[in-house]
């Protein structure tokens, strides 16, 4: 087999690949080296006195009841948005999928959520659900339900992982109905002629044919309930009530920039980066044998 | 061709230099603020007027986001060497602020050096004594202080068969105030904001009891909280019976719970004077009134006086000893009564001098707004002790985190009063052994 390039040069990909390599050391490695050498360090706020403390910061977080229980919140938080968001979308590209009148209108409506920043997304959603003023909470409580996500962790719960998921629910569209109009008619209408009803197609052909797209999907959406969520949450409920929807992310904010403590939110940080890597890690290496390329 | 950009390169240097002269006739002064809206507009009002006084300063105003954001903004930029003259802190952040001795000039001292005049008791002894050091030196400059009063619905107190011009003055009034209202159909009796400073620390000090050892912290950095005493347990356990019986309402954290004053879903709300402007904005289909913050007229010294909220205006070193006299100028000129005076009317934040509470009384102020003047008469209520000067923890807008959250499982049932209070003190001591190791 012969491969012939037309770029003879040596040098020539390392050249094109630098760029990408600068822009990644300037503003990936950099700040993460840097949060790591933060973590070892005690220092004051304005950074007058600084003092080499090894592991301490993370041996306290291992001793604070508050960080296990943003560990629990952020795993109730990330699989609640992720399944929430895909299960949405899935439902709803398929659905666009079979639409033919109006289907720009359709679509063009549903991406509309990801435009919407965070914070406003956020502050959208208090007002909704604010139990005094808020038109959702108001007809909720017509239905017989108090609704109060102030004193009620559970509500709390479910109204941030529905305002993340709401968001998100546009990203994940898009790419389920570019999945799904990919997947060949030839097929579908094979199993058609076999007998197969819409219901039993779905599951044994199309899903499956889905699969790829799932699974990128699946490894974005934890990535975003994990980091991205934080000015939605930090404007809905702040973490409230009693901590129930503080999540790690959260957490680094509130103890690095309302409590000035950098060393520990530093190192609250790198345990954070560490768990996502290894999330990643084991999606790809257990969960990507079930996809089917 | 490279010689004439070099040539214009040299040229438009130039030129930016001869404009910095030019501008420098003015020294800038850098104020970071989180006055939002129509507050930062006054601020700009104040500055504007400064400038047109005299010709050697420029105060420029900058606004940063919130109190937080504003903090932590400057912060950074001090570890960056970029750091603003004056920057607006809230009261939260005066532990940290003091504690930042490298970084922080004192303004009795700023005043001392720049050799301009400064008498420390023509402030307000309530105000002042929050930001003076154990000897009595200011370390800064008060601005926007505010306290806690009770605002209450005159429409549905007279609905309810009371008297429109008498807010309750105990916390037994309250309750047996907010049964006749909820026997009128009222669905709350009263929701309160800033559930800490509101119903924890001003509530202790208008008890004359302490909140932490240690003079509340004014003693030194190994102070510890005393919140769970049998007082402020009472009042918690209080407050969660009448939370089952609708007399109160949790209504989150912050001024989140302002709306349900003004829908008339709860006829009485405790929060800051500051919110005066608002309440007026918002109370569209009622009358409301102003009243004292109320207390338990069983204990012994109360009713002592409130301790105050809002910000101060701190400098930060690293610039050159000329910028500092501006800055020494610009405060003795928001000092002045005129200035104080028009931002105390507007605001509904308290005037920071007692000339300026005088010139108020005198133009008129509080007889046309009946109720501006409660923040003032309750704050002097008696001179400060011990347990009602105010403040001083480190930490402490962590700390106040922790109260709303371990509260917050008292509102929702998960917790007991007692365990609760008890979490606070626990937790909240973590957070001060923390920052005394950082600062000590």
């Amino acid at each position: 087999m012969h491969q012939s390039s037309p770029f003879n040069h040596r040098l020539l990909p390392y050249l094109l690949v630098l760029p990408q390599i600068a822009v990644t050391l300037a503003f990936f490695i950099w700040p993460a080296l840097n949060a790591v050498w933060l973590s070892t360090r005690q220092e004051d706020a304005f950074g007058l006195s600084s003092e080499f403390v090894g592991l301490e910061h993370y041996i306290a977080i291992f001793h604070d009841g508050t960080y296990t229980r943003a560990l629990v919140n952020t795993a109730v938080f990330s699989t609640g948005v992720t399944v929430v968001s895909l299960a949405l979308a899935l439902l709803l590209a398929v659905m666009a999928d079979r639409v033919v009148r109006g289907a720009m209108v359709y679509k063009t409506l549903l991406i509309w959520p990801y435009a919407v920043a965070p914070a406003v997304a956020g502050v959208i959603w208090w007002l909704a659900f604010n139990p005094s003023i808020g038109v959702v909470a108001y007809f909720i409580n017509i239905l017989g339900y108090d609704w109060n996500h102030l004193i009620k962790a559970r509500d709390a719960m479910m109204l941030v992982i529905f305002a993340a998921a709401w968001k998100q629910i546009s990203y994940n569209f898009l790419f389920f109905l570019a999945g799904l109009q990919a997947i060949p008619r030839s097929l579908i209408e094979a199993a058609a002629l076999d007998g197969a009803s819409p219901f039993r197609r779905f599951w044994t052909v199309i899903f499956p044919l889905l699969s790829p797209t799932t699974f990128f999907l699946l490894v974005v959406n934890i990535i975003y309930a994990f980091f991205d969520t934080f000015a939605l949450i930090h404007a809905t409920t702040a973490g409230g009530p009693a901590g129930s929807t503080e999540t790690l992310v959260l957490k680094v904010f509130m103890d690095g920039f309302v409590g000035l403590d950098l060393g520990g939110s530093s190192a609250q940080s790198v345990v954070l980066m560490v768990m996502v890597m290894a999330l990643t890690v084991v999606q790809f290496r257990f969960v990507e044998r079930k996809v089917q390329y | 061709m490279k010689f004439r950009s070099l040539t214009l390169a040299t040229a438009s240097v130039a030129a930016t230099l001869a404009m910095g002269t030019g501008a420098n006739a003015a020294t800038e002064i850098q104020f970071w603020h989180a006055m939002g809206g129509e507050l930062g507009a006054k601020v700009q009002e104040i500055a504007d007027k400064f400038n047109a006084s005299q010709a050697d300063y420029k105060v420029v105003p900058v606004f940063k986001g919130t109190y937080t954001e504003t903090m932590t903004g400057a912060i950074t930029a001090f570890r960056a060497k970029q750091q603003p003259h004056i920057v607006q802190v809230f009261e939260v952040g005066t532990a940290t602020m003091m504690a930042a001795q490298g970084a922080v000039y004192p303004v009795y001292q700023l005043m001392a050096d720049a050799k301009l005049p400064f008498d420390a008791k023509s402030y307000l002894q309530a105000v002042s004594g929050y930001y003076t050091d154990t000897n009595g030196n200011m370390l800064s400059m008060p601005f926007n202080s505010s306290t806690p009063v009770l605002y209450y619905n005159k429409t549905a107190f007279a609905k309810a068969g009371l008297d429109p011009n008498t807010p309750p003055k105990t916390w037994k009034d309250v309750e047996t105030y907010s049964e006749k209202l909820l026997a009128a159909g009222y669905k709350c009796g009263f929701s309160t904001g800033w559930m800490p400073w509101v119903q924890m620390e001003t509530f202790l000090a208008l008890h004359n009891q302490p909140i932490g050892t240690k003079g509340n912290g004014f003693g030194g950095l190994d102070t510890e909280l005393t919140v769970n005493g049998p007082l402020e347990l009472r009042h918690i356990t209080n407050m969660a019976e009448w939370a089952k019986k609708g007399i109160f309402k949790y209504t989150g954290r912050r001024s989140d719970g302002a709306p349900s004053f003004y829908n008339e879903e709860c006829t009485m709300y405790m929060n800051s004077s500051g919110g005066y402007a608002g309440v007026k904005a918002n109370a569209k289909t009622f009358e409301f009134g102003v009243g004292m913050l109320p207390y338990y007229d069983d204990v012994k010294g109360a009713p002592q006086n409130s301790i105050i909220g809002g910000a101060a205006l701190w400098v930060l070193k690293g610039h050159k000893a000329e910028d500092y006299k501006g800055v020494g100028q610009f405060f003795n000129f928001i000092s002045k009564p005129e200035i104080q005076a028009d931002w105390h009317q507007v605001t509904g934040y308290l005037p920071i001098t007692t000339a300026a509470y005088e010139l108020s009384k005198a133009q008129g102020f509080y007889d046309r707004n009946p109720g501006t003047d409660m923040s003032v008469r309750q704050i002097n209520l008696n001179p400060p002790t011990e347990n009602s000067k105010g403040l001083r923890f480190g930490n402490y807008a962590q700390i106040r985190d922790v109260i709303d959250e371990e509260l917050e499982g008292v509102w929702s049932g998960q917790k007991t009063p007692k365990d609760a209070l008890d979490s606070i003190v626990k937790r909240g001591n973590d957070l001060l052994r923390k920052f005394e190791k950082t600062n000590g």
